[in-house]
Formats: C-alpha cells, sequence, structure tokens
C-alpha cells in the first residue's frame, strides 16, 4: 500500500504525519523546529518510520506546509497552513466549518462551505496576542512550565481579568496582580480568557466550529472557554497538533491519486 | 522541490524614464543657482499654479517614497518619532522629517546635496491632515511660507457649493505666493500648465488602461515606477511625451501578446498605499504565483479628468477634491466596484498601512461590503507604505500564497 506524508514545520515545532491509502495515520514525529529546517524534516521523518516500525520505507508523495515549508528538500510539493488546516478540519468534519487553528506564532481562522471550498481566512496580525506565544510569555512570567497552565487554570474560582491587547503590557499587568496578591490560577485562567477575546475579534464564525493547534490540544479549558464565548459546541479532531501536517499529507495523497489515474484516453 | 519563477520584464522606455527624472531633480538642484524659487508641493496640491508662476516644484512624498523603497525607512524614523512625531502618525512624514534630521536623503546617490530647500510650502488637505503638520515643521526649521488649501474629506458628492469653496482657497494662494515669487501671475501661462497637466493625465490614465488587457502588459508594481512623471512633472511637457513613448511600447506589448506576469493564471487590484520597501519581493512573489495586479486606486490617484485650461481654478478644485482619498465610503465602494468590473480582477487586496488611516480603506467594513456586493473576495495584509517595523515578511507570504491557492480552487 503507498504511504503519503505531510510536515508542518512551525514557530515551535515540527509535526511529520505518515498516512496510508485509507488516510489513516501509521506514523508520526513531532520535535522542535531549531534552524536547521532542512534536517529537521530528514530527522522527524527517519523518527516516524522507526517508532511505527517502518524504517526505510518510501514515502511515495510528501507535502509540507508552515513557516518552513520552503525548507523541506524531499517534499514534491508545498502548501499554506491555511489550506492544510482546513483540509485535516474538513476531512474529520465534512460540513460547512470555520476553523480557528492557534499555533504558537499565529491565529488563523479559515472559512470553508459545504464543499470543503475555502471562501476566506484572515490570520491575526503582527502581533503574538491569542497566540500560544502568549501564553509561553504568561508562563515564563510566573515561572511554570507552559504544560502545568491548563492544570492550575481548572483550579481557578475567580478569574483574574487582563485588559491589555499587548502581551508585554499583559505580562506587566500580571506583575502588578502578582503584587496585589491575586492567585496564580486565577492570572492564568484570565490570561486563558485573554487568548479567547483576540480570536473573538479575528472574525466571525460561520457554519459549525472547529479548533484545531498545539494551544488546544494542550488546552482542554481553553477549548471549553472557546464553546462558552462562541456559545457552540466546538469540534475538535484527532491530534489537533498534526492537523497541518495531516492535512498536507492528504494534498500529498490526492496529488498521488491523480498523478495515477488511469489514463482513459 | 523547485519553482522557477518568471523574470520581471523591464520596459525599454525606462531608460528615458531615468534621464527625464534625471533631470528633474537635476534642475531642482540647480534651481537656486539660477535664481528660481522652489516651492513644495503636496503630490494633489495646486503644483500647476506654482509651475505657471515660474516656481521649481518638489515633492516631499515623492521623496518620502524614495527613502522608503531605497530601505532608508528604518534607521531614520526614529530620529522624528524622538522629535515628538509619534510612530503612528504617517511614516512618510517621519521617514522625511527623520532623515532631514539625520542630513540623508536617496537624492545624494544623483549628486544633490539632499532636497532643494524651500522658498515657500504648499498643502492641500484632500489626503490628509498630516501633510500640513509635516509642512508646518519646514516652515518652522526654515521661517518660510507654509500655505495651503483645507479641502474637505469623506466627500459624498463634488458639488457646486465644495468647488467654490476649494476655489477659493486656491485663488486666495495667488497674492502670498506672488509675494514669494516677486512676479505677478498669468493666467495664459496657468492654462498653458493645465493643458500640459491635463494631457500628462490622459495619456497616464491610458497607460493604466492597458492593463485592463488579458494578459495585461504591466502590473500595479510596474505603475509605482512609472507613475513618477504624472506625480512630479505632471505641469512639464516632458511628462506627456514620455507616455506617449509608454504607451507605443504597452501597444507593442498587447500586439505581441507578452504578459507582464507570464502565464497570467489570475489578475487581482491592489487598495491602498504601495509597501515601498518590499515592492520587489512583492512583485516577485506575484511572478512566481503567476497572479497579475492589474490594477490599484493608488496609481489612478493621479488621473484628473477635471482639469480644465478655460476655467483654471474652478476645474483644479473640481480635479483635486474630486481624489479617492478624499471621497466618502460610498463613493469609494462604487468605484472599486466599477474598476473590479472594467480591470475583470478575480480577488482584491486591500492593504492596511498601519501609519496611513486616510489611505487604508477596509478598517470600516468596505471589504466584506465589497464582497457581498461583487462576490469578489479579499485578503487584508497588514503593513505600512514606509515603516517597516510593521510589516511581517512572512505573515505577508503566506497570506498572499494562500490567498491564489483559495483562487485556484474555484
Amino acid at each position: 500500500m503507498p504511504l503519503f506524508g505531510g510536515i508542518d514545520i512551525g514557530a515551535s515545532t515540527a509535526k511529520l504525519v505518515v498516512i496510508d491509502g485509507q488516510r489513516r495515520v501509521v506514523a508520526r514525529a513531532m520535535r522542535r523546529s531549531g534552524v536547521d529546517y532542512a534536517q529537521t524534516a530528514q530527522r522527524a521523518l527517519e523518527e516516524a518510520l522507526a517508532e511505527a516500525g517502518l524504517t526505510g520505507a518510501p514515502v511515495d508523495r510528501f507535502f509540507s506546509t508552515g513557516y518552513g515549508r520552503d525548507n523541506v528538500p524531499f517534499a514534491h510539493d508545498r502548501r499554506t497552513e491555511i489550506a492544510c488546516h482546513g483540509k485535516a478540519a474538513f476531512h474529520a468534519f465534512p460540513q460547512a466549518i470555520t476553523v480557528l487553528d492557534i499555533g504558537a506564532q499565529d491565529c488563523k481562522v479559515i472559512h470553508l462551505d459545504a464543499a470543503g471550498r475555502r471562501t476566506g481566512f484572515k490570520m491575526n496580525r503582527k502581533c503574538a496576542a491569542g497566540t500560544g506565544a502568549f501564553l509561553e510569555e504568561i508562563a515564563y512570567r510566573l515561572d511554570l512550565n507552559p504544560a502545568e497552565l491548563n492544570g492550575l487554570a481548572e483550579r481557578s474560582v475567580r478569574e483574574a481579568p487582563l485588559g491589555s491587547f499587548c502581551t508585554v503590557f499583559a505580562a506587566t499587568e500580571i506583575l502588578e496582580k502578582i503584587r496585589a496578591g491575586v492567585k496564580v490560577e486565577d492570572i492564568i485562567k484570565g490570561a486563558f480568557r485573554s487568548v479567547v477575546k483576540r480570536l473573538v475579534e479575528m472574525d466571525t464564525i460561520t457554519g459549525a466550529l472547529v479548533l484545531t493547534g498545539g494551544v488546544v490540544a494542550h488546552n482542554p479549558l481553553l477549548v471549553r472557554l472557546i464553546e462558552e464565548t462562541f456559545n457552540r459546541p466546538a469540534l475538535v479532531p484527532p491530534l489537533p497538533q498534526f492537523c497541518g501536517a495531516y492535512g498536507a499529507a492528504l494534498y500529498a495523497a490526492e496529488s498521488f491519486e491523480q498523478l495515477n489515474q488511469p489514463s482513459t484516453g | 522541490m523547485s519553482t522557477t519563477a518568471p523574470e520581471r520584464k523591464d520596459f525599454a522606455a525606462n531608460k528615458r524614464l531615468r534621464e527625464i527624472m534625471g533631470e528633474y531633480f537635476a534642475q531642482l538642484g540647480r534651481g537656486p543657482a539660477e535664481g528660481k524659487k522652489t516651492a513644495w508641493c503636496t503630490s494633489v496640491g495646486p503644483a500647476e499654479l506654482l509651475w505657471a508662476m515660474g516656481f521649481n516644484v518638489f515633492f516631499p512624498e515623492n521623496h518620502a517614497a524614495m527613502i522608503g523603497a531605497a530601505r532608508m525607512a528604518a534607521e531614520v524614523i526614529p530620529l522624528a518619532n524622538a522629535k515628538g512625531f509619534s510612530p503612528d502618525v504617517c511614516s512618510y512624514l517621519t521617514s522625511d522629517i527623520g532623515a532631514y534630521v539625520k542630513g540623508a536623503s536617496p537624492l545624494q546617490k544623483m549628486g544633490l546635496s539632499g532636497p532643494p530647500k524651500p522658498d515657500v510650502l504648499v498643502f492641500n488637505t484632500n489626503q490628509c491632515r498630516d501633510v500640513k503638520d509635516w509642512f508646518q515643521f519646514y516652515a518652522r526649521e526654515w521661517n518660510v511660507p507654509c500655505l495651503g488649501i483645507h479641502t474637505p474629506r469623506a466627500i459624498g458628492e463634488v458639488d457646486r457649493a465644495l468647488v467654490q469653496f476649494v476655489a477659493h482657497e486656491t485663488a486666495a494662494l495667488v497674492e502670498p505666493l506672488e509675494a514669494v515669487a516677486g512676479a505677478k501671475l498669468d493666467v495664459d501661462r496657468l492654462r498653458e500648465v493645465i493643458g500640459i497637466s491635463r494631457r500628462t493625465t490622459e495619456r497616464w490614465k491610458a497607460v493604466l488602461d492597458m492593463g485592463a488587457r488579458a494578459p495585461a502588459p504591466l502590473t500595479f508594481f510596474d505603475g509605482t515606477i512609472q507613475m513618477a512623471p504624472a506625480v512630479v512633472m505632471r505641469g512639464l511637457p516632458e511628462a506627456a511625451d514620455y507616455y506617449d513613448l509608454l504607451l507605443a511600447e504597452l501597444d507593442q506589448r498587447v500586439r505581441d501578446g507578452v504578459a507582464a506576469v507570464e502565464g497570467e493564471r489570475f489578475r487581482l487590484y491592489w487598495e491602498g498605499m504601495p509597501i515601498w520597501g518590499k515592492l520587489s519581493a512583492l512583485s516577485g512573489q506575484m511572478l512566481s504565483l503567476r497572479a497579475a495586479v492589474v490594477a490599484s486606486t493608488y496609481c489612478n490617484s493621479w488621473v484628473f479628468e477635471a482639469l480644465d485650461p478655460n476655467d483654471p481654478f474652478t476645474s483644479m478644485a473640481e480635479a483635486y477634491s474630486s481624489i479617492f482619498i478624499c471621497r466618502s465610503d460610498d463613493r469609494k465602494e462604487r468605484y472599486i466596484e466599477e474598476m473590479i468590473a472594467r480591470y475583470r480582477v478575480d480577488g482584491v487586496i486591500y492593504h492596511d498601512a498601519k501609519t496611513c488611516p486616510n489611505n487604508s480603506n477596509c478598517r470600516y467594513g468596505l471589504a466584506q461590503r465589497m464582497m457581498d456586493r461583487t462576490g469578489k473576495p479579499f485578503l487584508v495584509i497588514n503593513g505600512d507604505l514606509n515603516d517597516m517595523r510593521l510589516y511581517s515578511e512572512e505573515q505577508t507570504r503566506t497570506n498572499l500564497e494562500a490567498f491564489v491557492e483559495q483562487l485556484d480552487q474555484s
């Protein structure tokens, strides 16, 4: 059975998946994007295949996406992360949807119609507000590991609102709150709420709401806050952090099948 | 994986363009030694009046755009910020004043010491208030008069009362300008200059109209270079003559089926300011995406069809009050809708320029309304005309690529 691959080299991490002809994930890997994207891509592929017991297996067609999409020497083609997140989200939920992807460096709102055609999209401005980088900065200020944020925020009973748009100013606000004796869990929940507020102002939601990206994968509370704010259930596909890579692999599979269609001439 | 981007095609006429622009700047430099007075003028100010009165006319906006295109802005804007001009105000203003503070200018590469010192500064607020603040800085700096026309903004219909008001303000400039020039205005000379300007504007419009051909023989990126004579030399005969030369070359391109973007797959409209420091990168990316930006509001902003030598003051007032930037949103929407149809575009790129609210037209829901009306998708790029601290290379690249992907699926 042929194999197809996709890699999403993001601002923070590189995610890679290998799928089979049934679009099932048969191998995956994630590692820091680092500074040498070509090497990161090669190692991620080797690691994914090795862990799946597929060492040396040929990947028939491979697409890249993300910031490093132009730096993957073995990729046959590339798509933007906007295309790939949309593709993966629609594959999981084939209906009219709005995808909110919360990445390390940017947020995307992607509108797809009932046929999966993109009707519009937006990325955040040149600003880290509402992104994973914002939460990482908050964790740093509070001397926490980002992985601890969700568990702590779940314990909050009195959310401490953050008023600032800006990551740097929000960090200053946090210092004030620490000085005033506000509980850490309440500050973190306030930071989560701040991420949601930035998403609200980006665009309106049409159709069902789908969430993708690493921030969603690691912070279930954020998903609940988004549902509460948008007043609708949020659909989360399997492996939300790998959606970009999975979408790229889906494009690779489609491309392979088109290239290998039996001639009707 | 490799993609070979097609090359940008230069115009043979560019040789002549460089000659006439070089001579224009050389004349500005020689002016004081030749006893010529220099007037600084906003780009859609009453330049015809100044030429008619014998001034050499210098356009600081052109200078600021050159600072942006030469990628000097990032090193000089902070100097203006430190003088009290906020990083949030017009980055043409902060670039130009910053360059003045530093004693730097792209004109130094052309053998000039910098912009010629003005004897008078003349603005028109039809674009924004910033031009007045900008000119007043230099008026204080050099103790020279700063005169202006206070055209209202967000104009719906350019009616008789409005035109009369602006014509009156324009006519009121004559006396103080005569005092600086040391000579009376010769109205026949003014009619002659307006006639030349009218001819330039007609030729420039004909150049831009060529973008309606499919494939388009020129793009918005070509336009940002080719527009220089239409802005800074429109009252001089060399400008109109130059466009005759360029038109002949464009005609030949059309006859030969030569596309500015080889393999043109999509046709786009650019709304808003150019991003001067990134023109080459953006042009290159659009070439590789085989998407031609065939028209823009910006390049068409120096088309003044109302100019009439028989009625100098009224026709100047009408021409300079009719420009896109000072009109109401309903007029702007009508204009863009007409351009979308005329140039048969597939989508619209709106540049939201951080420091230019007056020419960032997507901030009040216009882009969504236009998509609802025309069915043409749009993309908003966040950036700036000159301040590249406000521009994200990667986000813009991804946005443009994703937009073309979107057009491709339909």
